[in-house]
């Protein structure tokens, strides 16, 4: 097991750049996933570390060793691939251990690593299988135990559960989270879904158009989101951003969202955002939690207004209510029982201690 | 309030049940009529052989039905079988397609391998050269070959012409290209993540090929050989131009010129070589057919 450290890695394309200068500091047995859209340069980074594209630019750096030019085999890691990669000719066991083999293990460790794997997958009755005969969940528990025999420095995982149905992919990233409990090896985990990446992650690293946007715990990026990207890609339903300007009314800070709406900001807020010009072109980030039915004990910071609603979409839990600020849209989340209803006028709550205001030019989170 | 009659029947369908499986048949009567069409007019050149080859030479010249055998007799089997000339033929047949297959296999796999999975400067056009090189028929090429064989038994001193062995030279240049292609396009077809996980396995290439690429293209690889080996056992061009000497001919080549003396057809022996020459390919095509049909890349990924 080891860290890994990316310095300045750039990977160029002819004349497109995929990736461009990335820092990462992955800790020993640390489960690191990268997250963005697709493009993003995510997977190409992952195959950077794991030797199958060259680097262009930079270090990558495993146990402390760069390892640049280290070819593939050589980097102590273990690969798991969206279409699992399964060698069709060979039973499960074959497959788990042809890695073993290729290094001419004594069989009796072989064995005993294939055994244990298979164990820790739940996988033992299918050991002389052939790939085709596996469903999808069983092929993907296979591609990772061929992964865990090599008992590698670095696990890296390329989208593993983009081909399963929504049912299994849950499932199997309660199984990933489980092994990488019992095995604790250093993880580097792909993906475009960000509950994936919230639910999997120590540290989620949101990439977009070749950078990282955020490095952080998923309630760091959550919670506190550095850029527009961020707060929007984290989060489902996603963060609303509502055009705003501040304002001083008889010496108090008001945020105005529209003619109409306008509340003076929570003191902690106000004090954050006081030095800020009054010209600057701002939006109002706020996740739509913090837009609900308004009651009658209204905490300090939480504001309410009128709205007429446009579409209620009820998850059972909770109803999703959707209404417009001026032509922008807005989500916000109300309890069942609050009667919202389509097309019908509602009481709102928003609750500014919760909200973020942005640059709308650069993007980034004041 | 318009009133609704009821159709207690139930909507009038003007599809008929069971109509899919009527088109079926439909398709089945067309496609056995024209079976059986090409099943005669393919199969009826090997009868006439099968026929012929148990009559006597008198019988054959004799004004009777051609298509039935009134006093059957092997004496024409018998008479090649211990023929030392026939089995001569044979024998070179068999080593040169043996051989040929071979060297074919052991260049154009790896070659395929080269070309479809290492990426290098110039390999797509080098992919599509190799094909381009089988596109110049042999009967274009023989003039140039023989010329160049001549040539180097000139300036070495080593007699190629002549010698069954000249066709190992000769019969790869057609088999390497066609065989190539083929198995570019089957490692092709295998998906990138395979050999990955390979290279990650901490497989060589030469491991990649031998213990991933070859086993799940099996089926390509067998195509390719008997591709290989029909050509070299059916090729008549060359071996016809390039050898003489009865005792370095080749199966086709060798029935032509020594059962046909002169104005003489010895058709009898003739059609008896002709069928036993058929026979290497068709126990062949029997063997491995099942496999050249079985998919056994199913399963590789997420299919």
């Amino acid at each position: 097991m080891a860290d890994v450290a990316l310095r300045k890695v750039v990977k160029r394309y002819d004349d497109v750049e995929a990736v461009r200068g990335i820092d990462l500091d992955i800790a020993d047995h640390e489960f690191i996933v990268l997250v963005g859209p697709s493009g993003c340069g995510k997977s190409t980074t992952l195959r950077m570390i794991a030797g199958l594209e060259d680097i262009s630019d930079g270090d990558i750096m495993i146990g402390g060793d760069v390892v640049n030019d280290v070819p593939p085999k050589d980097r102590d890691i273990a690969m798991v691939f969206q279409n699992y990669a399964l060698y069709p000719h060979m039973t499960v066991a074959e497959n788990m251990s042809f890695g073993l083999r290729l290094k001419h293990y004594p069989k009796a460790e072989i064995k005993a690593r294939v055994t244990e794997a298979a164990r820790l997958l739940d996988i033992t009755d299918l050991i002389d299988r052939k790939p085709k005969q596996l469903s999808g969940g069983q092929r993907q528990r296979v591609a990772m135990g061929r992964a865990i025999v090599r008992n590698p420095k670095v696990f890296l995982f390329d989208e593993p559960l983009s081909n399963l149905d929504a049912k299994l992919r849950v499932q199997m990233r309660i199984e990933i989270k489980k092994v990488h409990q019992k095995v604790r090896t250093t993880t580097v985990y792909v993906t475009h879904d960000q509950v994936e990446a919230m639910t999997l992650a120590d540290r989620v690293v949101v990439m977009n158009k070749g950078r990282i946007e955020q490095i952080g715990t998923p309630n760091e990026l959550y919670h506190k989101p550095a850029t527009r990207f961020v707060a929007g890609f984290i989060g489902s339903p996603a963060m609303n951003f509502i055009p705003c300007r501040l304002e001083d009314v008889g010496g108090t800070l008001q945020i105005r969202l529209t003619d109409r709406i306008a509340f003076p900001l929570p003191p902690a807020r106000a004090a954050r955002y006081n030095a800020l010009p009054r010209t600057d072109k701002l939006l109002l980030g706020l996740r739509p939690e913090h837009l609900t039915e308004s009651h009658a004990h209204l905490e300090p910071g939480v504001e309410t207004f009128d709205t007429v609603l446009d579409v209620t979409e009820p998850m059972g839990m909770e109803t999703l209510v959707y209404f417009g600020l001026d032509g922008t849209p807005v989500c916000g989340r109300v309890n069942p029982n609050a009667g919202a209803k389509d097309g019908a006028p509602m009481r709102l709550a928003m609750d500014l201690n919760n909200m973020h205001l942005l640059n709308e030019e650069s993007g980034v989170v004041l | 309030m318009s009133t609704m009659t009821i159709d207690k029947a139930g909507p009038r369908r003007n599809v008929k049940y069971g109509s899919m499986s009527r088109d079926r048949a439909w398709a089945l009567r067309w496609s056995y009529f024209f079976l059986v069409l090409f099943a005669i007019f393919s199969l009826t050149p090997p009868l006439y052989m099968l026929i012929t080859s148990l009559k006597s030479s008198a019988e054959i010249s004799a004004a009777t039905n051609p298509w039935w055998v009134f006093h059957p007799t092997l004496e024409n089997y018998a008479e090649l079988l211990t023929s030392n000339q026939f089995l001569r033929f044979f024998w070179n047949s068999a080593w040169v397609s043996i051989i040929v297959v071979t060297l074919t296999m052991l260049i154009s796999v790896p070659a395929a391998f080269a070309l479809a999975r290492m990426k290098f400067w110039g390999s797509a056009t080098l992919a599509t050269g190799v094909f381009l090189t089988y596109l110049v028929p042999d009967s274009l090429l023989f003039i140039p070959l023989f010329k160049m064989f001549a040539l180097i038994g000139d300036w070495t001193g080593v007699q190629l012409i002549n010698r069954w062995y000249v066709l190992l030279f000769i019969y790869p240049t057609l088999t390497v290209p066609f065989c190539t292609w083929i198995m570019i396009g089957y490692f092709a077809s295998i998906p990138k993540e395979l050999d990955e996980a390979a290279i990650i396995d901490g497989a060589s290439w030469f491991q990649t090929l031998t213990r991933i690429f070859i086993p799940v293209a099996l089926p390509g690889l067998i195509a390719a050989t008997i591709f290989a080996f029909t050509v070299s056992w059916a090729q008549f061009l060359y071996p016809l131009v390039f050898t003489t000497s009865t005792d370095q001919l080749v199966l086709p080549v060798g029935i032509i010129t020594t059962l046909i003396k002169g104005d003489v057809f010895n058709w009898g022996q003739i059609m008896t070589g002709a069928l036993l020459g058929a026979a290497p390919p068709l126990i062949i095509y029997a063997f491995l057919m099942d496999y050249y049909i079985a998919g056994l890349t199913a399963g590789a990924t997420k299919g």
